[in-house]
């Protein structure tokens, strides 16, 4: 069950910089969307902003409106926890929790939500795992710390995490800027398999990536050093990059700017 | 101003070779050895001191010659690296000196009463010419006390840090983030006597009859009051030093945020507060002023916290410290030497407790 994502004048602010100004953009669901752009133009925000994590630092907050199948998240009386249940993360950094195991990495999502049948949590465990490419490596040493696992694997187990939960929406914040290219398309191979059930969005510095593994692609961009960063253009993934209707754009895509 | 530069030549950095001349290996004992020797004929034929004076001077002319012999064969860095390291090493051996002199005079002295009567009985109807007597009382007032003592601050302490941490904002937090430091400072007679004052003088009588209850209980809530910042501050310390990410990890999943601290924050941190809680219980455990102050010592066994004087180890070493009879100093040794076993067995207990947590690598 995947959902659709729109984003109707979001405006995001740490304190009182404002990072990103009235993004509008509609994600499709069971697509993959790709956001580009230089650093600082205020994409991880917008991504941050989808499931609400933006608010988690001091003084951070968003406005206008952002709707998951027409259910507003930032109306006053959502709940947090279940916008996020709906919505996964991945993060830059892979960041299993260094106390627990692989196997409690995997169903910590069900586990910390109260699932505490055994027969459940392994039958989760191994289903996410093999989602994430990662069974193979690691279903003899499930017990084992989450840590001791190399970048890849780490990250791919973060990916089995999040997908445990079932949400209906992935983020992804950079996932393979941390990684070899082996690894790197271990988890490419992973969103274009994840892409049936999930809608995935993905925050990226890599072009070829962001050409090769999304449907449609977002542009951003500042002005300068201090701007709010802006949607400067956004379409399918093939005419971005083949034929963008924005300059600024094409600058990008081909290495003249940024 | 003339506006031609002159290039003056740069000294040279890259190296012609990368091979560096080396004081042969027996050079440094060698330096010692001389400068012992040399020590040894300066003090004993001026005739102005013993064998510390030499080790002295010779440390001294061992750091000098060091220096000298590395600088006219390996060079001027190299002399200095070897001068540093010989003063680092000198100084670990002297913070070490005062500990391994503690240690061996508790365990020398301490063990000429280290007996099973010493374990078994108290200072009850004990008089000066009786060479028997024991710090049982004493060992059960010290673990009852410190005991409820953690009972009390720990959880205190672990939530109070928790609030700082990840709930508290602006002024509030900041108050209390500032009392507690105040806290810290507090000097044991002053948590002393504000138990005095406010539990034993004022609370205590209401349910015990209009006399002023002097108790065990009554030790250990100002113990606490002493134990509580150490555990609040460590805590947070600990609490900060979690990577914000393995937080927003929870989150994402759709974890609650109490369930993201109880679950993912506490168990990273633990091993940190655990080193904290000992701490501030081998503090609390060696305070004398409070437990005199608010239990009043006592000879007798006295089980019951809540009721009547209790003495507690740190007191019972300072009374026979301070007794008259020559039975006494033997008493106060061994006392001491179990309050430290005490402590080391507790600290050795928590560690090994907070590591079975912990995954095998």
């Amino acid at each position: 069950m995947a959902k659709r994502i729109e984003a109707s004048n979001v405006t995001a602010y740490y304190g009182n910089f404002k990072a990103i100004e009235n993004i509008n953009l509609t994600v499709e669901p069971k697509t993959v969307t790709a956001l580009i752009g230089p650093s600082g133009c205020g994409k991880s925000t917008f991504l941050r902003s989808i499931n609400r994590m933006h608010e988690v630092l001091p003084g951070a907050r968003v406005e206008g409106s952002l709707t998951i199948d027409d259910q507003d998240i930032y109306q006053r009386d959502v709940d947090v926890t279940a916008v996020r249940r709906m919505i996964g993360m991945v993060f830059q950094r892979p960041n299993p929790f260094p106390t627990m195991s692989i196997f409690e990495n995997v169903v910590a999502g069900l586990r910390l939500n109260g699932i505490r049948k055994k027969s459940i949590l392994d039958e989760a465990a191994e289903k996410a795992l093999r989602s994430a490419n990662l069974w193979d490596e690691v279903k003899d040493r499930l017990a084992k710390p989450g840590a001791g696992l190399s970048g890849g694997q780490q990250q791919r187990l973060c990916i089995a995490r999040t997908i445990a939960v079932e949400p209906q929406v992935v983020l992804m914040d950079e996932p393979c800027s941390a990684l070899d290219p082996i690894s790197t398309l271990a988890i490419e191979d992973l969103m274009f398999q994840l892409k049936d059930k999930f809608t995935i969005i993905i925050v990226t510095h890599n072009m070829q990536q962001a050409a090769r593994v999304s449907d449609r692609t977002a542009f951003f961009s500042i002005e300068k050093t201090g701007d709010p960063g802006r949607l400067i253009e956004y379409d399918n993934t093939q005419r971005i990059f083949s034929n963008p209707s924005v300059k600024k754009t094409e600058d990008y895509i081909t290495g003249r700017f940024g | 101003m003339s506006t031609v530069t002159t290039h003056r030549p740069r000294p040279p950095v890259q190296p012609t070779t990368l091979l560096a001349r080396r004081l042969p290996k027996y050079a440094a004992p060698a330096v010692a050895l001389a400068a012992l020797l040399l020590a040894a004929a300066i003090v004993y034929g001026a005739g102005i001191g013993g064998p510390a004076l030499v080790v002295v001077i010779g440390a001294l002319l061992y750091l000098a010659g060091l220096f000298a012999a590395a600088n006219a064969v390996e060079g001027r860095r190299s002399a200095r690296n070897r001068t540093w390291s010989a003063l680092i090493h000198s100084a670990f051996v002297l913070a070490v000196l005062p500990l391994a002199s503690v240690v061996w005079t508790l365990v020398s002295k301490g063990t000429e009463r280290l007996d099973a009567n010493f374990f078994g009985t108290s200072m009850n109807n004990i008089g000066a010419r009786d060479p028997e007597g024991g710090a049982y009382h004493a060992i059960i007032g010290t673990l009852e006390q410190v005991g409820i003592a953690t009972l009390i601050t720990v959880p205190l302490g672990i939530l109070c840090a928790i609030y700082i941490v990840e709930y508290g904002r602006g002024r509030f937090a900041f108050a209390i983030r500032f009392f507690v430091d105040v806290m810290t400072g507090i000097p044991s007679i002053v948590s002393g006597l504000f138990v005095l004052a406010f539990w034993v003088l004022i609370v205590s009588p209401w349910f015990n009859d209009g006399r002023p209850g002097f108790s065990g209980f009554a030790a250990a809530l100002a113990l606490g009051v002493l134990m509580l910042p150490t555990v609040v501050r460590s805590t947070e310390e600990m609490l900060r030093l979690v990577p914000a990410p393995l937080r927003e990890g929870a989150y994402a999943l759709g974890v609650p945020k109490w369930k993201t601290i109880l679950r993912v924050v506490l168990p990273t941190a633990l091993p940190g507060i655990v080193t904290g809680v000992m701490l501030a219980i081998a503090r609390a455990a060696g305070e004398t002023a409070p437990v005199l102050l608010v239990a009043g010592g006592g000879a007798a066994i006295n089980f019951d916290p809540f009721e009547n004087n209790q003495s507690s180890l740190a007191l019972f070493v300072y009374q026979q410290a301070g007794d008259a009879s020559r039975y006494a100093p033997a008493r106060a040794w061994t006392a001491a030497l179990t309050l430290v076993a005490l402590v080391l067995i507790l600290t050795i207990a928590a560690k090994l407790l907070a590591r079975r947590n912990r995954l095998g690598r």
